[in-house]
């Protein structure tokens, strides 16, 4: 059962920001888990498969160890110290920190994967232009640069296979790249001209017009739904953060 | 009346001291179908612009004089006019073919329960039959050439109203292959007699509108008009100057006499040969093909048949996915001990796709269809010393090279200049150039001729017949009919799609 298909895309901007507020002022581990358990929850409702998510959590999963080592090793000492070596020092506090960071990257990439994964750009443009108002040049203008972005594929292959053709593509992969990426550079913004001008003779940005949308964009209950959903998820969260006594904001 | 309407007018490019267009007059009536014609640097381009209204405002450039269209400002009369340019790919704007039709009416604030019948409308007009939410991305190139027609007449009412629609094509079809010339050329004519749509074309290649077209207008790059009036007439009279500015006219040839058919020895060949991009969806299976020594082969053969995959594998640039590629023993590099490739150990090394980028240099060289892509230097000269200096050729022979081939190729002139900067034909040269600097024995072109007027045509051909000259071995992806009877001395026709 795919729920949140039935929201309009920017509900889960809305959602995405819900999520991420509480977490980011807060570093105890029982809000972060208990948010990251709820999500594990609630994903079944948001029409990413088991393995789909798995496969995207990779990423995730290596920052949060990445991150948590980090503060591990580094973050501020504070308490008892366990471990001390030159710059190291491991210490309450920073087994604390390093549970923190983990939690959260978890918490925080997790939903990401489950709100974006199906998102269709064009929809989201359209929610962005009729239900948050941005204006219109700014929306469909970054709309039609997505779409670029499948020709740019074909392109830096095209120039790769060049650059072998041309002798240059045995050493020196850092300046390889760098040729690589100013030549996609310029193709791109050659396309991206002739982009503009096919926007601006099909009338985009017409002096005293006000432009209509040929699919409506709408906020409905599903989306009320989704959005109490998150709510009361994260009050839940911080609930029982404080219950539990380990509340934590960042900066006390 | 008047559609369009030039009286003195003229644009100068913001930051610019010459003029890209001065001094014409013209008017266009409603239902005409007018061919615009004129060397490379005449305006054509920044003409079409200005009449679709999008050459922006005072801070763009100067305008001079006056241009009308239904006795108003272009840039006051969006919806009116429409402009498909040369690549499809800059016409498409949304993902799916719907919404794609729909951006036009949106932008001109067409109520929403009036954009759908009109998108309905349009779609039907250039004969596009696909649902609405067909991706826009998996098109062929004329079907997208199509599609940008469709987006330019949902501008309009189809109930008539504000007239009917002018359509604006900047060499709609240079990019595409036969079947999509024919597929957009017949969608325009039909628009044009049914609807009544008044056509402005610039094309290089005259003879795919001659049946269309009731008037001629040729653009002076000094200035002014070289001539306006009935295709015959003008043809007759300006046919030396029209030749010279790079137009096929009609009835004027390539004056090349065609490459007898060869054969011969293979120096490459592909046995049994997958090839493809994605290991198991390959584009075609159990190809064998040769290459024989010392001729001009041409691969021919519908859009999606794999023509220039099937280049790109035998040139070594393309990993294969089944079967070999051999080169001829004196091809291969000598044989290294312990020899451990990029993509797969050989043991043999006689193939290009285990070949090192520095050994593939100097043995097979690749034209790609885009110029820009080859490109990785600031100036024209270090462009061609970039593979000479791969090869580790010391700096005075590298340069008595480049010298020679910046003669060779007429490049001289623009030696210092950024190739990213050359006029269309330049680049061409360039980047036949680049290839022919390392001397490589076997010369791979993806249609070397796409797009380009007679001129740089004629040149390239010539080139190529000067390559075959040295002995060395072409092979060339195309679907250009007349190179195809210049330079098919063995053809690999990979059939219909």
């Amino acid at each position: 059962m795919n729920l949140l298909a039935r929201t309009n895309p920017v509900t889960r901007i809305v959602l995405a920001t819900m999520i991420s507020l509480p977490l980011l002022f807060t570093l105890d581990w029982v809000s972060a888990s208990s948010t990251l358990a709820g999500e594990l929850l609630l994903t079944p409702l948001c029409g990413v498969g088991i393995r789909l998510l798995a496969r995207r959590s990779i990423p995730i999963v290596i920052a949060a160890l990445l991150g948590s080592v980090t503060m591990l090793l580094y973050g501020q000492p504070g308490g008892r110290t366990w471990w001390h070596w030159t710059l190291i020092t491991v210490s309450d506090n920073s087994a604390r920190l390093a549970t923190a960071i983990c939690l959260r990257v978890l918490a925080l990439g997790i939903p990401a994967i489950l709100l974006f994964s199906h998102v269709d750009a064009t929809d989201m443009a359209d929610g962005l232009g009729q239900v948050f108002h941005l204006p219109a040049r700014f929306v469909l203008g970054t709309l039609a640069g997505f779409r670029m972005l499948t020709v740019f594929v074909d392109d830096w292959r095209s120039i790769g296979q060049a650059r072998r053709a041309r002798g240059l593509g045995d050493t020196d992969r850092l300046r390889r790249f760098a040729t690589m990426a100013f030549g996609l550079l310029v193709v791109a913004i050659r396309r991206g001209t002739r982009l503009a001008t096919a926007m601006e003779a099909r009338g985009l940005g017409a002096p005293g017009i006000t432009r209509t949308w040929a699919r409506p964009s709408r906020l409905g209950r599903p989306d009320a739904v989704a959005v109490a959903v998150v709510a009361g998820l994260m009050a839940l969260a911080l609930a029982l953060a404080w219950w539990a006594g380990t509340f934590w904001l960042v900066w006390t | 009346m008047a559609t369009i309407t030039a009286r003195g007018w003229g644009w100068r490019h913001a930051g610019r001291r010459e003029w890209a267009v001065r001094d014409v007059d013209f008017d266009i009536a409603d239902g005409e179908h007018v061919l615009l014609l004129g060397p490379s640097g005449s305006g054509k381009s920044t003409l079409l612009a200005a009449i679709a209204g999008v050459l922006g405002g005072p801070d763009e450039g100067d305008e001079a004089g006056l241009l009308l269209v239904d006795g108003r400002h272009p840039t006051r009369c969006h919806g009116r006019v429409g402009l498909v340019q040369q690549d499809p790919e800059s016409n498409i704007i949304l993902a799916r073919v719907g919404d794609d039709v729909a951006f036009g009416p949106e932008n001109l604030g067409v109520p929403r329960d009036l954009i759908w019948p009109r998108v309905w409308a349009s779609l039907e007009a250039v004969g596009l039959d696909l649902p609405l939410d067909h991706p826009s991305g998996h098109l062929s190139g004329g079907q997208k050439q199509r599609l940008a027609i469709a987006g330019s007449l949902a501008l309009s009412s189809p109930t008539g109203g504000a007239g009917t629609s002018v359509l604006l094509l900047d060499e709609p079809t240079a990019n595409l292959d036969p079947s999509g010339v024919v597929e957009v050329r017949d969608t325009v004519t039909r628009l044009a007699r049914e609807r009544g749509v008044t056509l402005l074309v610039v094309e290089h290649r005259v003879d795919v509108w001659a049946s269309l077209v009731d008037r001629v207008i040729v653009l002076d790059p000094v200035g002014g008009l070289l001539a306006d009036g009935e295709p015959a007439e003008v043809f007759a009279a300006q046919r030396e100057a029209l030749v010279r500015a790079g137009v096929w006219v009609p009835g004027v040839g390539s004056g090349l006499t065609p490459l007898p058919a060869a054969s011969g020895t293979p120096v490459l060949s592909g046995e049994r040969l997958g090839i493809g991009y994605v290991a198991d969806r390959p584009v075609r299976t159990g190809l064998a093909v040769d290459l024989p020594r010392g001729v001009s082969s041409v691969i021919t053969g519908d859009n999606g048949t794999g023509k220039t995959t099937l280049a790109l594998t035998l040139a070594g640039l393309l990993p294969r996915l089944g079967g070999r590629v051999v080169a001829a023993p004196d091809l291969s590099p000598p044989p290294r001990r312990g020899r451990r490739s990029r993509r797969r150990p050989s043991a043999t090394g006689d193939d290009p796709g285990d070949w090192t980028s520095r050994e593939l240099l100097t043995r097979i060289g690749t034209v790609f269809q885009q110029p820009e892509h080859q490109f990785v230097a600031g100036t024209v000269r270090d462009e061609l010393a970039v593979g000479l200096d791969a090869l580790g050729w010391p700096p005075h022979r590298a340069d008595r090279r480049v010298e020679e081939l910046l003669g060779a190729l007429r490049l001289d002139r623009v030696a210092a200049a950024n190739p990213f900067t050359l006029s269309g034909g330049e680049k061409r040269r360039l980047s036949v150039a680049t290839v022919l600097a390392a001397g490589p024995e076997v010369i791979v072109l993806d249609e070397p001729t796409f797009g380009q007027d007679r001129t740089t045509w004629l040149e390239l051909v010539s080139l190529v017949r000067r390559m075959l000259d040295e002995g060395r071995t072409i092979v060339s992806v195309t679907h250009d009919a007349a190179y195809i009877a210049a330079l098919g001395q063995h053809r690999i026709d990979l059939g219909a799609a």
